[in-house]
């Protein structure tokens, strides 16, 4: 094609585009048909083959796209028919010359309602005409079915450990996830841990979301708002494995994470965010056993952030909570813990680089028949992204147990981790434990992790 | 005189609270919708964004200073098409805000009347990377979008405050004239250069290539999300040897190093182009990011004397 003959092809699909917008407020139609008419004498032959050609593109696409639509709303068993929204006579001129971005539609099926047009230069804001309605939301018979996801944590272990012995390779857990709104006032997010050792609630809780008073609440079983690790699934860990810490104080992997109410209240101030958390539960978690009924936990929480610039913010927590333990008749556990986050991630540079510090302190004062235990704990870690694919993280564990603190845990780690996508992980790690017995082991450990369904929200 | 000049200055100051206290808060999730709004609520809103223009709007993350700007809007502007799947749940969940809640009467998705490409037909599934079921959510950067945003916006305005009804309207009239000038300049600018072939790095651009005729023959990302690889780049660099491609788009977020490569191999020119509002210095607003983009794209063509 010559110079000439493209900018008149142009012209003419412009004409066109602008006679399928002449219903608009696009009022530029007879200035384009204008310039447009002395090119048309060209080659007009060849211009009205072309368009013809489009014509009939554009009517089988249409076509198909008028059976498919209503084969969709005779699926969802709507009362009303399916009419093909009306259709520009051509495409857009880029159309005009096929572009190879798979599945790129001129123009999708959508709803048949026009949006109303105000009076373009006039400015009388009388509605008139109409504009063709494009996209719509994606139709589908299972629309009201929840998000589900699936989420598969490969774990494999090698080298010597007397003490915490675990499997050299095990499918360690696959979490299914459902998530859902439920009616106007309330969400729902449910999580079912499958393990080798069965399947059981992780957690599922309802959100109210729409309290009066800046209220949030939380009902059903959840991990317990206490400090940063203990609140995260295990697939959202920067480790393969929990701190020593929250082995000793806070029960393991599994953590705090109980059937309660959590409540929580925005405190509204000029200078930062500040959270505050109420929590109570049944009691019978981590290290929390009941006796009687009414032996119920206590949990609070105050959280502040603040943001130093658009890089770089820092996220503070003090928790408090406080239950009934198995240690004597009428004993409980107090644990205290204060958490500090420092990130940053240059926006620019968002997807290659990032750092987080982070360390969180525990002391746990724990009431028993024969002497309270009051024992100290903490992990200090951090996390580098240092290509788009690859992060590097170290943390330091340093835990007193929490019926004797005489006996103190400690040790090293060393993570690298590489992401494939979003949706699949590979991690190795390497941990050295000086357990308080006197033994120390070296092991090596590695993972796969992977999501399949719904696309879930990235962890803050 | 100085007292009354300082007692001007205490009056406009209160004034200008008072104004602000009748505003309606607005947040809208990039700063291409904040951009639109503006142009339609003027005085009579006042807007902010969450997302940068520099950023990458798939990968923003959910900071509680973010919930604090839901806490007390009076209308959430969102792209939609899962664009922001990633962040925004989490943020409006937390908002304690329940009116922008996605069913709640001020939660509006910009995407419901716009021209939306690349609907996935047929079975889709991860294997083709990180696809958007329900559409390209890059649509903002076909001017022709702008408008259909610019005008639900509106609506949405004038059912907050009906008595501003008209003034919103009077609004968009003018902006929707002065969008129509300013597409007849870009498309004036461009006409030379239809069916130009370009490579682009992710697949943010099939609005404005659409728009404005060029035809994207390739991609730097082998599937979307999913970073460069060695194997696709050197079959990009024979098809655009073959196909004589000397345009490289790529975003401000992207990593230059692969692109730049490319470009060598192939004496193609990266331009970097603005996929947003704020996307860079001089980009301030929504016009501002077409005379940017299309100035860029024309020079790069010129220069590199692509047919």
């Amino acid at each position: 094609m010559t110079r000439r003959s493209i900018r008149c092809a142009s012209a003419c699909a412009a004409m066109t585009f602008s006679s399928w917008l002449s219903t608009s407020a696009f009022a530029q139609t007879p200035a384009a048909a204008a310039a447009a008419a002395p090119q048309q004498t060209t080659d007009p032959q060849q211009i009205r083959q072309e368009l013809d050609r489009l014509r009939q593109e554009f009517e089988t696409i249409r076509d198909s796209y008028g059976a498919r639509l209503a084969a969709l709303e005779a699926r969802l068993g709507s009362s009303q028919p399916a009419p093909v929204p009306p259709l520009p006579d051509a495409p857009a001129p880029a159309a005009a010359a096929p572009t190879p971005s798979a599945g790129q539609s001129p123009r999708p099926p959508g709803q048949t309602e026009g949006v109303e047009v105000p009076s373009g230069a006039a400015g009388a804001g009388g509605p008139q005409g109409t504009l063709p309605v494009y996209g719509g939301a994606a139709a589908s018979s299972k629309v009201f079915n929840p998000d589900m996801a699936v989420i598969g944590n490969f774990i494999g272990t090698t080298g010597e450990n007397t003490i915490e012995s675990a499997p050299s390779l095990e499918m360690h857990e696959a979490e299914v996830t459902f998530q859902a709104v439920v009616d106007p006032y309330a969400r729902a997010d449910v999580f079912l841990s499958a393990t080798p050792e069965g399947l059981e609630i992780e957690e599922g809780f309802l959100t109210l979301t729409s309290l009066p008073g800046g209220l949030l609440a939380k009902v059903g079983k959840m991990k317990e708002q206490f400090g940063k690790a203990n609140t995260m699934h295990a697939h959202t860990l920067p480790w393969i494995d929990v701190p020593i810490v929250m082995k000793n104080f806070l029960g393991g992997e599994e953590g705090l994470n109980d059937s309660g109410v959590s409540v929580s209240k925005l405190l509204l101030n000029p200078w930062f965010f500040l959270e505050a958390t109420g929590e109570v539960y049944q009691g019978n978690s981590g290290p929390f056993q009941t006796q009687e009924r009414n032996d119920v936990s206590w949990l609070g929480r105050l959280r502040g952030y603040r943001d130093i610039n658009e890089s770089t913010n820092l996220d503070l927590g003090m928790s408090f909570t406080r239950g009934h333990n198995d240690a004597g008749l009428d004993t409980t556990t107090r644990l205290f813990g204060v958490d500090a986050t420092l990130r940053y991630r240059p926006l620019r540079r968002a997807i290659y680089r990032r750092f987080m510090a982070r360390t969180e302190l525990m002391w746990s004062h724990r009431g028993q028949d024969i002497g309270d235990v009051s024992a100290f704990g903490m992990y200090a870690s951090g996390d580098y992204q240092f290509a788009r694919r690859w992060f590097g993280g170290v943390r330091f564990d340093r835990s007193a147990r929490a019926a004797d603190a005489n006996l103190i845990d400690q040790g090293p780690s060393v993570v690298v981790t590489y992401w494939p996508s979003e949706f699949s992980q590979i991690r190795g790690q390497y941990r050295r434990t000086n357990y308080a017995e006197g033994v120390t082991s070296n092991e090596a450990l590695f993972q796969f992790l992977f999501s399949i369904g719904a696309h879930g929200a990235h962890v803050f | 005189m100085k007292s009354r000049i300082f007692g001007a200055a205490l009056f406009s100051v209160l004034l200008a609270s008072a104004n602000a206290f009748a505003q309606i808060k607005v947040v809208a999730t990039t700063q291409d919708l904040e951009s639109i709004a503006r142009e339609i609520g003027g005085t009579k809103v006042s807007v902010d964004s969450l997302a940068k223009g520099y950023q990458d709007p798939h990968f923003v993350e959910a900071k509680p200073s973010f919930i604090l700007k839901l806490h007390s809007t009076d209308l959430l502007i969102a792209v939609g098409r899962e664009l922001e799947i990633g962040w925004l749940p989490p943020l409006i969940n937390q908002a304690r805000n329940p009116r922008i809640q996605p069913n709640g009467d001020r939660y509006l998705d910009a995407s419901q009347t716009a021209k939306i490409l690349e609907i996935p037909t047929g079975q889709i599934t991860r294997a083709m990377g990180d696809v958007h079921p329900s559409g390209n959510p890059h649509y903002w950067l076909g001017p022709d979008n702008g408008r259909r945003i610019a005008q639900l916006i509106q609506k949405k305005l004038s059912e907050i405050s009906p008595p501003d009804a008209a003034f919103f309207a009077q609004r968009y009239a003018d902006f929707d004239r002065r969008l129509a000038d300013a597409e007849k300049r870009w498309q004036a600018a461009m006409a030379p250069y239809k069916g130009v072939k370009v490579v682009t790095y992710h697949r943010s651009w099939p609005n404005f290539t659409d728009a404005f005729g060029l035809e994207v023959i390739g991609y730097v990302e082998p599937k979307p999300g999913i970073p460069p690889s060695p194997s696709h780049t050197l079959e990009l660099i024979q098809e655009m040897k073959r196909q004589n491609v000397k345009i490289i788009i790529i975003e401000p977020y992207f990593d230059r190093k692969t692109p730049d490569a490319i470009a060598r191999e192939t004496g193609a020119q990266v331009i970097v182009l603005a996929p947003s509002v704020g996307g860079e210095k001089e980009v301030t607003d929504y016009f501002k990011l077409f005379d940017y983009d299309v100035n860029l794209v024309v020079n790069a063509i010129k220069q590199t004397g692509t047919k």
